[in-house]
Parts: C-alpha cells; structure tokens; sequence
C-alpha cells in the first residue's frame, strides 16, 4: 500500500505535527517501507489468541485517594515553567 | 590506576578504610569528563558544584562510620529522568530549558543512598533511537572508535561507563536500550523485570515495555546498583510487590553453576549475523559449560515477528506519551500561532526531530480509526505467541544465551537515512522487552571489522520473569 501526500498530511494534523514539503515526500517513503516491513504480521495465524496489553501480571492496584501536600517549591518550580496570568496557566484561544 | 577507573566495590573498600574519600573520587571522574567528554560527547550536563556539594556530604557520613554500597560513589543518569533542579531534556529541543521540578523515584533513591549525581547522559531524543545519532545535541560517539556510534537510545550512559566518566549510570530500556550500547561500548547492562524498578519520573516513552536499569564496569556492580533502585512504588502501580533479592550477596555465594541448563535459541543465530560475533557467543557457552552448566538448543518460532510488533506497539504508545508536550505549562512555546490547533502544530513541528515525528505518525496511522484492528491489536496478539515462546522455553532451560546484537558498533552516519535497517538494530532484544523479561548483556570480547579495529561485542543472557538473581549469578561467570 502506497501513502499519498494526502493521507501523510492526515496524519500530520491528527499528530499535531506542522510539516514543510520536504518532509511530507521523506516521511511519505519512509512509512510506507515500515508498513510493508510489519505486514509480514499478516502471515501469523492469531485466530482466538488473546492481545497482551501488559505484562506486569498486575491487577486493581490501589492506593489511596487522598490529597498529599507536595513541596511548595516544587510545585512553584513546575508552575514557573509556563506562561502564567493571575496563578493561572495561560493558553492561545481555542475558536 | 586513576580513581575513576575503579568499580564500585573496589571504591567501596578504599572509601571505607580511608585510603580515598568521595570528594577524590568525584574529582577524578569530572576531571574524566572534562578531558575525554569534548571528543565522546556522552554528557549533557555536568553538575560539578552539586556533584561536589554530595561528595563532601557523603564523607561526612562515612567518616561518622555510616555503611551504604553506593555511599559517596558518583554516577550519571540519562536525562530522560528526573533531576530536581537541574536541567532535563530527553536530548529533544522542545524540553530545552526545562527544568525538572523534582527528582525520579530512583534518584530519589540513589540519593538517599548518597550516590553522587555528576550530570545527565546523551541519548536519542525520547530515547527513540538504537545509535545516540537522534540526540538533538549532537551524537554521541564510542569511546573504542570514535568514528563509531555507542550504540542508543542509552548511548551516553554505556560511553560514560566505558571511559570512565562514572563509576555506573542510570539508563533505560525499552526494547534494547541499555543492553545494544552496552554491548557496542563493551560494558555491562542490565534490564531488570518490567515493574521491578520504578518509572516515576521517566519520562514515558513505550509504557508497556518501558524499563529502568543500569549499566556497569562489573556484574557485581550491576546487582549492588540493582538492589539499592529496585522495589514497589505507590507512584508506579506497574511495579511488583516481590522482595527485592540480595543480588550481590546471591552472586558470592555461587562456586559453580552446577544444575542449570543454558538455552541456546536457533532462531538467535541467524545466517546474517556476523560470523566473528557467533564465534565470540559459542565461547562463552563453552565458559559456562565448564562452570558446569548443560547447553541446550531451544526454538522460539515468533522471534522473527518481534520487530514489526515491537514497531507497531512502540510507536502506538509514543504517540499517545508524546502528546502531552503541546507548548503550554512548559517546554518549548512558539508564540506567533493565531490559534490554539496552530500552536499544538507549530510548536511540535520544530520541537521534535525526524525520528519521533516518524514514530508519532506511525503510531497515529496504527491507532486511527480503520486501522487499530489490523495493525496494534493484531501486534498485541503475535506478542502474546512471543511471550509464549519464552514460557515454553523456559519450561525446558533456566536461562537463554544469544548474542546482544547481530555486530560490533557500526559507523557513525552509516544508517541515519535508513529508519528501517536503524529498527533492525533491535532484532535480538526486542524479544525480552516485550515479554517483560530481565536481561542483561556481558562483554564478550573483541571482534574484527572490516577496518581493522577492535571492537567490544555483547552476549545477552534472558532470564525468567523476576529472576535477577539468577541472571546475574550466571553473567558473573561470563566475565
């Protein structure tokens, strides 16, 4: 199956992902001979074989839910990093 | 011989009895990295006066009698993890000037063993990568040949460790990521359980095979590390509530290996593999067949599926990790974007490199609609025949010996343009990641290439879910 620059710019804006020219063409090619490569999966028999999503054999791991007062300079330091206005995180308008 | 030549537990000894102190040993290695680190590139950031300040700390505590494996021993750590106040990148351009807040579970815990933080290791960005080339700081080059990549994504951590820079580091293994540059850097490098260390303070990469681990000059330095990074973290509800195993005293105890079966799998010992590298493999079977254990040949008939299933599922889980970086609260923030969708897009598109915008948008393609069906899932179900594959084995073997990789280090620029050849890289390591086995690579002596060097290659031993300690008594007799 061939990727055309219609389904890579698709891609891209489902990404989140500006792209120039150049790189549509390379990333075009390139998705393409990685997509034939893992169609060789294909060839496997996977009738009644169950996915594995993890594998830390874990299940219902719970902790308390319960508010832990973090380092005030911690949390001062993770906020400083962005823009802010009046304590809050500013962001671009949405519409 | 230099002080930051020296292995953890030979440092250990000196420091205890006097002879040096860790403010010595901490100058010797940053004296390393200012003299080797402008031509290896393994560093990304150097933390002297912190570095200085925890040396001087540490000797306070052994001089008050205070007794700790790793107390005052210095290390660096691959900046995809945490560091309180110092800068944490990922090798990517859109965490450049950000600052960690606070400190990854195992620096945490490496700092209340008062191991000393010398600074951040290269790697390729996001640790997406097999060669350190996709570092957005330049790549890192091998110590051995410097034309020659370290291998990656823990690229900077093995160099480090292989020049002495450190007396260990931090990395992290997703589907190969300390053992291959372990092996091209000719180190040791573990992958402990998948749950058996904490990823708090990781930053995720593929979250179902994500593996935080060590890279080491010694095995034995491998389990003391081991032991002090292991453990249940109520901030990771991936890691196990298994004790954590006395590795080190484990290791001393074993005189021989009398008992054990060793696997050798046909599938590992394919025609392509370099032949110089298969004899260096058969020779460290024959050393643990003399330390009395029986080899086996064992088939784990998926094992050629491990790529493309390794290459649909980690980058399907790339693209749903990544998405958190968008420009707002912190990294890079581009501000001429007149609306929100543009500011997603613009500040991606120049933050991140080739290689994590390519796994970005294979993800994307694997998970969008039309396509979840036929391609994750059908990854996830010939990746439960993989794990099966290695039960079955394991039901006739304690253990499985192949090669770390398919060749020495290859050439720096040699197979940049080629992602697909790059992914291959991981043929005989993805297998363990995706079962969430241990594993480790051990030196295996030097090999030929075709430019008459001398290169360090690896030999990989896989062991059963949990099983650290007998993984490393074993690795102990391939030194």
């Amino acid at each position: 199956m061939a990727i055309n620059i219609k389904e890579i710019e698709h891609i891209a804006e489902l990404s989140r992902l500006e792209l120039n020219a150049e790189e549509k063409t390379k990333f075009g090619a390139q998705l393409d001979s990685i997509l034939n490569y893992v169609e060789q999966l294909n060839e496997v028999n996977t009738d009644n074989v169950e996915p594995t999503a993890q594998v830390s054999g874990l299940e219902d791991v719970w902790r308390n839910d319960s508010v832990k007062n973090w380092d005030r300079e911690e949390v001062e330091d993770a906020l400083s990093q962005g823009k802010l206005e009046g304590g809050q995180i500013k962001v671009k308008r949405v519409l | 011989m230099n002080l930051n030549e020296l292995t953890i537990k030979k440092a250990r000894a000196k420091l205890d009895s006097g002879e040096i102190t860790s403010r010595k040993l901490t100058e010797a290695c940053l004296a390393a990295i200012k003299k080797l680190d402008p031509k290896i590139h393994a560093c990304l950031l150097v933390d002297e006066v912190g570095a200085l300040a925890a040396a001087a700390q540490a000797d306070e505590k052994i001089k008050a009698g205070e007794k700790g494996d790793l107390l005052g021993i210095p290390y660096l750590c691959k900046d995809n993890i945490m560091t309180k106040g110092l800068r944490t990148t990922a090798a990517s351009k859109i965490l450049e000037n950000y600052t960690a807040p606070y400190d990854a579970a195992v620096v945490k815990k490496l700092k209340a063993a008062r191991a000393v933080l010398l600074g951040k290791t290269n790697l390729d960005e996001f640790a997406h990568g097999a060669s350190t080339e996709n570092s957005a700081y330049g790549p890192t080059h091998n110590p051995h040949d410097l034309s020659r990549v370290p291998g990656g994504s823990s690229g900077g951590s093995a160099a480090a460790v292989a020049s002495d820079m450190c007396i260990f580091s931090i990395g992290s293994d997703t589907g190969g990521s300390i053992r291959q540059p372990a092996s091209f850097c000719g180190i040791v490098g573990l992958k402990p359980s998948y749950g058996r260390v904490s990823r708090f303070g990781l930053l995720s990469m593929t979250s179902s095979t994500d593996v935080i681990g060590v890279l080491t000059k010694t095995v034995v330095d491998a389990a003391l590390v081991l032991k002090v990074i292991a453990g249940r973290d109520e901030l990771d509800a991936t890691t196990l509530p298994d004790t954590v195993g006395d590795y080190d005293q484990e290791i001393s105890k074993s005189e021989n290996l009398q008992g054990l079966t060793i696997g050798l799998p046909s599938e590992y010992f394919l025609k392509e593999l370099n032949p110089a590298v298969v004899v260096q493999i058969k020779k460290a079977a024959e050393k643990l067949q003399a330390a009395g254990v029986k080899l086996k040949t064992v088939s784990l008939p998926y094992t050629k599926y491990g790529i493309p299933v390794y290459y649909i599922i980690t980058p399907s889980e790339i693209s749903s990790n990544l998405a958190r970086f968008d420009g707002i609260g912190w990294g890079l923030s581009q501000d001429q974007a007149k609306n929100l969708q543009e500011f997603y897009k613009t500040n991606r598109g120049v933050g991140f490199g080739p290689e994590v915008k390519r796994r970005l948008m294979l993800g994307t393609y694997a998970l969008s609609a039309g396509y979840y069906d036929a391609y994750y899932k059908k990854a996830q179900a010939v990746r439960t025949l993989i794990i099966k594959d290695f039960v079955a084995a394991f039901k006739q073997v304690d253990l499985l010996l192949t090669p770390t990789a398919p060749h020495p280090a290859f050439k720096i620029g040699e197979q940049i343009n080629d992602p697909l050849t790059m992914y291959l890289e991981d043929v005989f390591v993805t297998g363990a990641s995706l079962a969430g086995l241990p594993a480790m690579s051990v030196p295996a002596g030097l090999v030929d290439t075709a430019d008459g060097q001398k290169m360090p290659v690896g030999a990989q031993l896989i062991a059963p879910r949990l099983e650290e300690g007998l993984l490393l008594k074993v690795a102990k007799f391939l030194e």
